[in-house]
Order: C-alpha cells, then sequence, then structure tokens
C-alpha cells in the first residue's frame, strides 16, 4: 500500500475517460433524451389541440343539427300550410265552378224556358187564328191579322 | 492458497503487483512487499492499473456504443439502461450545480459509472481473481488485487485530478487574484488595513485547510469503504480456510450478507463520489464572496 506513479497514471486514465465520455458519450445521449422530450411535449400539444379541434366541431355539428332540425319542422310548416291553402284554393275554386255551371245551366234553362214559351206561344197564336178562323169560317188574312195575333200571342 | 497462516493470506491478499525498479537495477515486478516499498514513488500497481482502466475502458465502450445508436425514438435496452444513468447524473448536476458547464455532467457520469464499476469488482469472491492471474502468469505467489478503489492511489489519483479541475475553475471564474482573495480575506474582514494584514495568515489557514480538505476528503472516503469492505470479505474468506465445517458454513452466510449489504455500499460510495465532485466544482465556479 505505497503510494506511487499509480496516482499519476490513474489521474491520466481519469481525464482521458472523462475527456472521451465528454465528447462521444454525453452529447449524443443527452440530445436524443432532449429531443424525446420535445417530441413528447409536441404530441401533448398536439393531443390537446385535436381534443379542442374535436369540442369545437362537436359544438358545431350539434349547432347545424339543430340548425337543420329548425329549418325542417319549417319547412313542414311551410308545406302543410301550402297544402291548407292549395286545398283551400281548389275548394274556392270548385265552389266558384260549380256556381257558375250552376248559374249556366239555369240560364239555358231560362232560355229554353222561353224558347219554349216563344214557340207555344206561336202556336197558340196560330191555334187561336185557326180556331177563329173556323169559327168564324172564313179565313183570316194572315198577314192581315198578324198584329193582332201577335198581340194575342203575348198576352198568353 | 498463496499462504498458509492467516496473517499471511491477509497480507498476501493487501500486496498490490507492483512494477518498478528492482534493487538490482533492472525494472520487473517485485517479489515481495519489502521489495515493493523499495521501489518509491516510481513504481505502478499493475493490478489496479490494468482492471481501472479495463473497467474505464468497458464504461466508454457500452456508452458509446448506446450513444451511438441513440435515437429519440423507442429506445432499445442498452439505451434505455444508459439513459436512465445520464437522466439521474444530469438531474444531479441541475440539482446542486447553477452555473452553465459543458464538463461537469459528463464528469459526473464518469466518476460514478467508473466507481461504480471498480467498487463492484468487490463483489466477486476475494480469491477467484488472484487465483485465475496465478494460473495464467504460472506464479503461485503472484500479489494481485482486483478492486482499484481498494488502492489509495486509485482514489487519491481522481481525487486531485477533481482538486486540479477545481483549482482550474475557481481561477477561470474568480481569475487569479479573486481565487487568492478568496482563501485570504476570509471568513474575517476588517476595513482597517492593519487588522486586515493581520487577519490574512489566520484567514488562509481556514481556507487552505478546507480546500486541502475537499480532495483528502474525497479520495480518502472512499478508499477507507472500499478497503474496509475488502478487508471484511478476506477475513470472511479466511473462515472458508479454517477446515472447520462450521465455521465455513457461518462464512458461507456471512459472505452472502455482507456482499448483499455491500451492494448499497458500492453503489453510495459512487454515488457520494459524485455528488461531492458535482458539490465542489459548484461552489469553484460561484462567486459569492
Amino acid at each position: 500500500m505505497n503510494i506511487n506513479a499509480t496516482l499519476i497514471g490513474q489521474s491520466v486514465a481519469f481525464f482521458i475517460f472523462v475527456w472521451f465520455c465528454m465528447k462521444f458519450v454525453w452529447p449524443p445521449v443527452i440530445a436524443a433524451l432532449q429531443e424525446r422530450q420535445k417530441k413528447i411535449a409536441d404530441g401533448l400539444d398536439a393531443a390537446s389541440r385535436a381534443a379542442r379541434d374535436l369540442e369545437l366541431a362537436q359544438d358545431k355539428v350539434g349547432q347545424q343539427l339543430r340548425e337543420a332540425k329548425a329549418q325542417a319542422s319549417e319547412i313542414i310548416e311551410q308545406a302543410k300550410k301550402r297544402g291548407n291553402q292549395i286545398v283551400e284554393e281548389a275548394r274556392d275554386q270548385a265552389r266558384v265552378e260549380a256556381e257558375r255551371v250552376k248559374a249556366q245551366a239555369a240560364a239555358e234553362i231560362e232560355q229554353e224556358v222561353n224558347s219554349v214559351k216563344d214557340a207555344l206561344r206561336a202556336q197558340v197564336g196560330s191555334l187561336a187564328v185557326s180556331g177563329a178562323e173556323k169559327i168564324l169560317g172564313a179565313s183570316v188574312d194572315q198577314n192581315a191579322h198578324a198584329d193582332l195575333v201577335n198581340k194575342l200571342a203575348a198576352e198568353i | 492458497m498463496a499462504a498458509e497462516t492467516a496473517s499471511g493470506y491477509i497480507q498476501h491478499h493487501l500486496q498490490n503487483l507492483t512494477f518498478g525498479q528492482l534493487p538490482d537495477g533492472g525494472w520487473g515486478f517485485a517479489h515481495s512487499a519489502a521489495e515493493a516499498k523499495a521501489m518509491g514513488f516510481w513504481a505502478f500497481h499493475v493490478d489496479t492499473l490494468g482492471w481501472s482502466v479495463a473497467l474505464g475502458v468497458l464504461f466508454v465502450l457500452v456508452f458509446r456504443l448506446a450513444a451511438r445508436k441513440a435515437t429519440s425514438g423507442q429506445p432499445g435496452c442498452l439505451q434505455n439502461v444508459v439513459e436512465v444513468l445520464v437522466e439521474f447524473v444530469d438531474t444531479s448536476v441541475k440539482d446542486s450545480f447553477h452555473g452553465r458547464s459543458a464538463v461537469i455532467a459528463p464528469l459526473a457520469l464518469t466518476i460514478f459509472a467508473w466507481v461504480f464499476l471498480m467498487n463492484a469488482i468487490d463483489l466477486i469472491p476475494v480469491d477467484w481473481i488472484p487465483q485465475v492471474a496465478a494460473r495464467l502468469s504460472g506464479d503461485h505467489e503472484i500479489p494481485f488485487r482486483a478492486v482499484s478503489t481498494t488502492d489509495p492511489n486509485a482514489t487519491m489519483g481522481m481525487a486531485l485530478s477533481v482538486f486540479a479541475l477545481i483549482i482550474f475553475y475557481s481561477i477561470k471564474i474568480k481569475g487569479i487574484g479573486g481565487f487568492i482573495g478568496e482563501l485570504t480575506l476570509h471568513p474575517f474582514s476588517s476595513k482597517n488595513l492593519l487588522v486586515q494584514a493581520i487577519l490574512i495568515p489566520v484567514n488562509f489557514l481556514l481556507e487552505f485547510v478546507t480546500l486541502i480538505a475537499k480532495p483528502v476528503s474525497l479520495a480518502l472516503r472512499l478508499f477507507g469503504n472500499m478497503y474496509a469492505g475488502e478487508l471484511v470479505f478476506i477475513l470472511i474468506a479466511v473462515m472458508f480456510g479454517s477446515g472447520l465445517l462450521w465455521l465455513s458454513g457461518l462464512g458461507v452466510v456471512l459472505q452472502w450478507a455482507w456482499a448483499v449489504f455491500h451492494i448499497l455500499i458500492i453503489t453510495l460510495q459512487a454515488f457520494i463520489f459524485m455528488m461531492l465532485t458535482i458539490v465542489y466544482l459548484s461552489m469553484a465556479h460561484e462567486d459569492n464572496h
């Protein structure tokens, strides 16, 4: 257990190992460590960002869904209203049409009645004339008594 | 066994393989403790240097292997181990060292890993490595100590290297004047120049002892712990050589128990050496006087 030059040898070896460690061991390992730390931090950042994005997207989806629902119910409402309107219009139209047809029919009937009345009147006139002829026994001049006959027919 | 008696056995185990100048003037290995002592300062403990350098090379190679393949992606098995150590050292350095330095952290890692590996050889049963050395060399009396940190030369060598760094950084950060001022103008100071002049030697005495205590305590703490631990292992090993069955059985139990306890000591001593180095260098960097 003598103190001797082993001490110097040990010191030299010590400095060489420290130098080697400083140059070739420490920097790559610590660089890898730091890079991984950065990667993990970035990953966590990205994850929290993604979570926030997801939340935003979910909010947006909910909002859009609500809007769509509101729109849909509005459309349905409108459609119902429109349907009602169309039914109402059709009903009105039908009523008007029916009135019109009825009125037309009534007018036609009136006309028919009038023409029948006219024909009857004419026939009655001629019957009356022929009756009167028979009664008088003489012929009545058609043209001469036309006025009379017509007056008679109008009175019937 | 190298020696028949217990004391001879213990002495044999505490003898380093020393290479130096022999009494006849030639260079070679010392054959006895007295011869090793007679070699004086210019002699080398080949076993201490060989094991420490081999373990240091093992450390740098393994760590270099991991560092070359270091990826920021998923780390492999080796990289995981290395990263745990690097991160542990880095945290320790950041906790106690507040300056910025590219040297401190790798230095601390080297100290921790190297001292740990040298200490860990202590867990190998005390006779194995000397026996292998004896078989390989053919000389059954060859002294061989495998645990470098039980050699005060090794611990002193490292402590003095750290001490050199302490002086270097003290002067680099504070300048020569600042460093001398730190040694002489504290803890006692006075506005009066005459009083200050009287106080300077007192301060120097106190601060110089503080300064010298750093490497000495570093070296002796590690050496003392490891030397004592190895000595206990050797004493337990003497039990095996006793030839008594019950004593050998007790030795097995004690060997196991002491080895388990020693796992704590080798790690703790490596950690303390590293931590104190960081603290001392941190103090060298602080310009608070």
